[in-house]
């Protein structure tokens, strides 16, 4: 049988890899790729949780479903942002080594 | 406004007029200030006069039950003579600075100055509650100060100003702390509550005793007894009418005439009793040994009337208030009389102080001198002068009640006689010493008026039949013959000594540095407050660059810097990191929020 937990482990998995890409890849394409990863994460485990809480009659809550629409639609504005602002930055420096952007260091 | 009002604000109304209109005109100034003292001087015949004169008081603090302080006047019979004393004498001496300051640039400042002396000094005599004689004690304290420093470009007066100042004000703050702890025990400042809330306070004899003693830390100030004698000496710098109305007469008087006025405390407290005869015999007796080397006329004069003081205080201690009054009676008008010859023969010699550039006045300066014989044999106690009975007066009482201080105020008598005639031998016998000696001539009419006039006081201001009218003498035992013939012997042993020394010498064959210097007192105190000055400046130098400085000031700023340090660490400009924190932030929060 696969169980709730089953898929929260493995939205929970999902996450930890996205957020380690996050933190510790250097190409900034490949950061916003594991940042998408998280969401996604975040979004299996909420069609999880409607699949498998059923209220009294045996209907799925289907709230959380819509919510994982809202979730796709501003992930596919944020990328096209992100995008846009990565392109200027790649214009300005040169460069999509994240490292090689500091700036703020004192 | 009642009557006897006025005898203390006409003073106070010349001061006023004088400092605010007529500072340029010499002659209206000092118009209006013997005016002045003459009106106080009639008021006060008046009111001694008449009977029982009932002034009603006027409220000025009102916080009753607690604190009340009441503007009022008594007039019993030791104010009323005190009073005419106080104004008398006063009167006296504005007449003869008309006479002594008629050259003087400050000519007005000083007769305002003197009428503010007299309306601060009728208001110590008048006043009928601790507070307000607390206060007109201060203003004295200011008049001596502005008066002594008179001459104020002289470093020398200046500084004898200050000094008495800042000697007055430490005997002034344990006078405050002893009418803080009496009003304390009985609830009231006024003398009449007071004395009639007495048990309140002498059930508790410890208590009693020190609240005594630092109120007689303000008589200790001001009268100049052992040890803030200090500035009386220094005080000379002043003018002689100063010196002789407010250093021999009323002020240094009126620390005495205080302990009377609060007898019935300090007769309650026997060791307090004890230690106040002591501090006078001490100063007596010091003071006279110190008067034998001195050359300055008017020092010899000043620690004279330290002794004299030294007296009155023993008198006090004595549990005799009617013994102090009287000397203080007869003493003022002797040595007021004593300092008025002085600076007749100070001003007829253009300003010569030491006596060894004296001698053969006798003739020169006739008035002046028989005047100034009559004062001294009057001070040292010669009979019939009043000197005598006031003085044996006091010895009787020792006599009974203790020898110890006896013998030594009867040595005393003896050092007194030795250097009144060391003075009068030398400045008005032999031959002239200096040429200002030679030139010398008797002093005008109304410098040698005054004098007259005190000396008809100073020899019949003793007898009984005199004295009554204006004080209650001590009475007490007749030890018969004994004692006045002791203090005779002494007086006339004195004499004699004296007269033997000192005929016909060109300089002092006796030379003891030890009372030349006043025992070294000033010396000694110079170098304590040097030292503790010193101690302060370096702990405050210490605290200001170690702790304010470095401490405070350069570790704030070495902090903040080194926490600047730690944070910009943060700082690496790396995206990554940043992602990281955030992620750990979150975590935190989500714990905190859901697991606590």
């Amino acid at each position: 049988m696969v169980t709730l937990g089953h898929y929260l482990t493995v939205s929970g998995l999902l996450f930890t890899i996205g957020f380690a890409g996050v933190l510790l890849r250097r190409n900034i394409i490949i950061i916003f790729m594991s940042l998408e990863l998280m969401l996604n994460a975040a979004n299996l485990s909420l069609v999880a949780f409607s699949r498998f809480r059923l209220d009294g009659a045996g209907i799925p809550n289907y709230n959380a479903q819509v919510f994982v629409f809202f979730i796709i639609t501003v992930a596919a504005a944020e990328v096209a942002v992100g995008l846009a602002i990565i392109v200027a930055l790649y214009r300005a420096r040169q460069t999509t080594h994240v490292e090689d952007i500091s700036n703020l260091k004192f | 406004m009642t009557f006897p009002w006025f005898i203390l604000l006409a003073p106070l109304a010349s001061a006023a007029l004088i400092t605010l209109f007529t500072q340029r005109s010499k002659l209206v100034s000092s118009c209006i200030s013997v005016a002045a003292v003459l009106a106080s001087f009639v008021g006060s015949i008046v009111v001694f006069v008449r009977p029982n004169i009932r002034v009603p008081e006027l409220t000025w603090i009102d916080l009753r039950p607690a604190f009340y302080v009441p503007l009022g006047l008594v007039l019993d019979d030791l104010s009323k003579t005190m009073l005419l004393l106080v104004t008398g004498i006063g009167a006296l001496i504005h007449i003869y600075s008309l006479g002594y300051m008629k050259d003087d640039a400050g000519k007005s400042r000083y007769f305002a100055a003197l009428s503010f002396f007299m309306f601060s000094m009728i208001g110590i005599v008048l006043s009928n509650n601790f507070v307000m004689m607390f206060i007109f004690w201060e203003l004295v304290g200011v008049s001596s100060y502005l008066l002594i420093g008179h001459w104020f470009e002289r470093n020398a007066a200046a500084e004898a100003a200050k000094k008495a100042f800042l000697t007055n004000r430490i005997g002034d703050f344990g006078f405050m702390l002893g009418i803080l702890m009496v009003w304390t025990a009985t609830g009231s400042v006024g003398f009449q509550e007071m004395a009639q809330q007495l048990s309140r306070i002498t059930s508790h004899p410890g208590y009693l005793t020190i609240a005594t003693l630092l109120i007689f830390g303000g008589a200790v100030g001001k009268s100049a007894q052992f040890p803030l004698h200090v500035w009386l000496p220094d005080a000379m710098e002043g003018p002689t009418p100063i010196s002789a109305l407010i250093h021999a007469a009323t002020m240094v008087a009126a620390g005495v005439y205080m302990l009377v006025r609060v007898g019935f405390l300090i007769q309650a407290a026997p060791q307090a009793l004890s230690i106040i005869a002591w501090i006078g015999t001490i100063t007596a007796v010091m003071a006279a040994l110190v008067a034998t080397q001195q050359s300055d006329i008017k020092r010899i004069l000043a620690y004279s009337t330290l002794s004299q003081l030294g007296y009155m205080v023993m008198a006090v201690g004595l549990a005799s208030g009617e013994a102090a009054m009287f000397h203080l009676f007869t003493h003022a008008f002797f040595k007021a009389l004593l300092f008025l010859g002085a600076g007749s023969i100070i001003v007829m010699l253009h300003h010569e102080q030491d006596i060894w550039k004296m001698g053969g006045l006798a003739g020169r300066l006739g008035i002046t001198f028989l005047t100034f014989m009559a004062g001294t044999l009057a001070l040292i106690g010669f009979p019939p002068f009043s000197g005598f009975f006031s003085k044996d007066a006091i010895l009787s009482l020792a006599y009974e009640k203790n020898p110890a201080i006896f013998w030594l105020a009867l040595f005393t008598a003896f050092l007194t006689a030795f250097y009144m005639l060391r003075l009068v031998v030398v400045v008005f016998f032999g031959k002239p010493r200096s040429d200002r000696a030679r030139a010398g001539r008797e002093a005008p009419w109304v410098m040698i008026t005054p004098l007259i006039l005190l000396a008809i006081a100073a020899c019949g201001s003793g007898f009984g039949f005199v004295a009554r009218l204006f004080l209650h003498l001590p009475g007490g035992k007749e030890t018969g013959w004994l004692v006045p013939g002791m203090a005779f012997a002494a007086t006339l042993s004195g004499m004699i000594l004296a007269i033997l020394l000192y005929r016909r010498r060109e300089s002092d064959p006796i030379n003891l540095a030890l009372f030349r210097k006043a025992f070294y007192f000033d010396a000694i105190y110079g170098f304590f407050i040097a030292a503790t000055q010193g101690i302060l400046a370096r702990l405050s130098a210490f605290i200001d660059r170690w702790i304010l400085d470095a401490g405070v000031i350069c570790g704030t700023s070495s902090a903040t810097w080194g926490f600047g340090s730690l944070l910009r660490l943060l700082q690496v400009g790396n995206l990554q990191a940043y992602s990281f924190l955030l992620g750990l932030g979150i975590v935190g929060l989500i714990y905190f929020t859901l697991f606590r």
